[in-house]
């Protein structure tokens, strides 16, 4: 007994110290990255290498604002709320219905949501993109938006939580003489705030990150979104180091940062879908 | 008791109407946004589509690539790609799960954080930073290995290599999701399970064995599913790293299609190659539904 015991601690503190070593081996690409942005090219290809920039420059940064950075930026944000706005809308009504309302078709509807939700979804950019070049949408922020839309993960998390809603409440509105636009919008949306929560901040990410449509739909560079355009920072011959450090740091911060503002509603948004209890 | 019925079935119909009013926001976006392309991919793979072209070819492009030998290069590397890094994710997740999951909230929080962080940054700013890290010149981790008497290595330049270096990044990139529903679903355990079985003396490995495992079931599932999904359409990480090189060691099955539809402009013969994708991606994921969804009820 007194010897498992011991082994178990030693197991214990082990995998404790290998989780702390791991997540060290995670944090420093981003040291790297925030550290880099402050050196001067030959620093940056120095060997060995400088840990921590004892010359800090804001070079790199005057360089990466020669860029439309700004107008990337807002090109993001836009794209990104936008997404996030519409998705929030149109799944509310739709997951509402199919958690609370009885009517013909309702399993279909919703088995055909959940089955596209195994859909590779990157399978479908190439039809995608002939269908968008068909509308002359190439290169304008509708071509990212409006797809983003139309993928039913946002319905699937609502209807899953809608599922745990009150229906007594409702049917009161109803016997009040409550309209149904009204009772949707004063009553059920309030009710979903805390999956509506969690749905925005995961949309708005996927939003920001899906480098794949952008990469296709975006042909100009003012219309590029940010990581598109820190991405054609490369150079043609040589590879400006700090500049793309730099470009790179700015890419990640926004993200990063609603991550860790919204995390608790963010890790309940994942779980919510996927695990019982 | 007429005038009832008539006015409860009245009821019925509004309600009825305006269910289908609430959805058809999403039903028109589905169906013109998903369903639609989803449709169009098969339709446009039987035929020879590019910029100036439009051609039924019958099953010539399905034909051709089983031919080709760099989509049968592409879909080795997307084989060994899933094979390989499902298994660590997967593996990886349950083990930083299983060792945060007890602790204080704000520690939990911190790791779940630290290990989320590659997945909500950019794929651009990782590739930016783990292109530094494997140049073969000044690179830290060459400087790193040289410390070990290791003769500097180009990772992503050299074929037997870069493969391997690109899955390092992919994994960094998905544990952080299995590691958050891998926590919440051990929360779900009840601690008495366990007490009991330390009681009666059960080791700590069949206590995972027999306890833990089982009661994993669903979530593991869920999370072997999306994983596997989601590897095999591996793409940012190569197009941003190696573009398919050198000598398309590293070139998948979706940089495949990226490059013969957006660089060749074969659209025909590239929505063939992502429909046969799909289909390798649907009959494993039936077959991981059969095996492991066996005792999951839902």
């Amino acid at each position: 007994m007194q010897l498992r015991l011991k082994q178990l601690t030693i197991g214990k503190v082990f995998s404790n110290m290998l989780v702390v070593l791991l997540a060290l081996f995670f944090i420093f690409p981003f040291y790297w990255i925030v550290s880099g942005a402050f050196k001067v090219q030959n620093v940056a290809v120095a060997i060995p290498p400088e840990w921590f920039p004892k010359e800090p420059t804001l070079q790199n940064f005057i360089d990466l604002f020669k860029n439309p950075i700004w107008r990337w930026t807002f090109n993001s944000f836009f794209v990104a709320a936008a997404e996030m706005a519409g998705v929030c809308l149109v799944a509310s009504m739709a997951g509402y219905v199919l958690a609370k309302k009885s009517f013909p078709g309702r399993k279909l509807i919703f088995t055909l949501f959940v089955a596209a939700m195994a859909l590779p979804k990157q399978v479908i950019l190439v039809p995608l993109f002939t269908m968008i070049a068909d509308f002359g949408w190439i290169n304008s922020y509708k071509s990212l938006i409006l797809p983003a839309i139309a993928w039913p993960f946002g319905i699937f998390l609502i209807k899953q939580f809608a599922q745990t809603l009150p229906g007594e409440l409702l049917e009161a509105a109803k016997i009040d003489g409550c309209s149904e636009l009204r009772l949707y919008y004063s009553i059920v949306l309030p009710l979903l705030k805390p999956a509506l929560g969690a749905l925005a901040i995961f949309t708005f990410i996927n939003g920001w990150n899906d480098y794949f449509s952008q990469l296709i739909m975006i042909r100009s560079t003012p219309m590029m979104t940010l990581p598109l355009g820190v991405a054609t920072l490369k150079g043609e011959y040589t590879t400006p180091y700090g500049v793309l450090m730099a470009g790179a740091a700015f890419a990640s911060i926004p993200m990063i940062s609603i991550f860790l503002l919204f995390q608790k509603s963010f890790t309940q948004g994942i779980t919510m879908g996927a695990v019982k209890g | 008791m007429l005038v009832t019925l008539l006015k409860s079935r009245r009821l019925v119909w509004r309600e009825w109407l305006v269910s289908y009013l609430f959805l058809l926001p999403a039903l028109s976006f589905f169906l013109l946004f998903v369903a639609y392309p989803m449709l169009k991919g098969i339709y446009i793979s039987f035929f020879d589509f590019t910029l100036n072209k439009f051609a039924f070819v019958g099953l010539d492009n399905y034909a051709a690539l089983f031919q080709d030998k760099y989509f049968k290069k592409s879909m080795m590397n997307t084989l060994l790609i899933v094979l390989i890094a499902v298994p660590l994710v997967i593996a990886f997740s349950l083990f930083v799960a299983n060792t945060i999951y007890r602790k204080s909230e704000l520690v939990r929080s911190f790791f779940r954080g630290v290990f989320y962080l590659p997945a909500v940054s950019s794929v651009v700013s990782i590739t930016v930073v783990w292109a530094s890290i494997y140049d073969p010149n000044f690179g830290i981790l060459n400087y790193l290995t040289s410390f070990f008497g290791a003769e500097p290595i180009a990772w992503l330049g050299q074929p037997d290599t870069a493969l391997y270096a690109i899955i390092a990044v992919l994994i960094t990139t998905s544990v952080g999701q299995p590691i958050i529903l891998y926590v919440a679903s051990l929360g779900n355990i009840p601690a008495s399970y366990i007490e009991a079985a330390q009681i009666d003396r059960a080791s700590s490995g069949q206590i995972f064995r027999k306890i833990i495992w089982p009661m994993l079931m669903p979530t593991n599932l869920y999370i072997i599913v999306i994983t596997t999904i989601n590897t095999f359409q591996t793409f940012a990480i190569v197009q941003l790293l190696t573009a398919g090189g050198p000598l398309y060691s590293t070139s998948t099955v979706m940089y495949g299609v990226y490059e013969k539809a957006f660089m060749l402009g074969s659209f025909g013969i590239a929505s063939a190659m992502g429909m046969i994708l799909a289909v390798v991606i649907g009959v494993i994921s039936i077959i991981q539904f059969k095996y492991l969804g066996s005792d999951v009820e839902y």
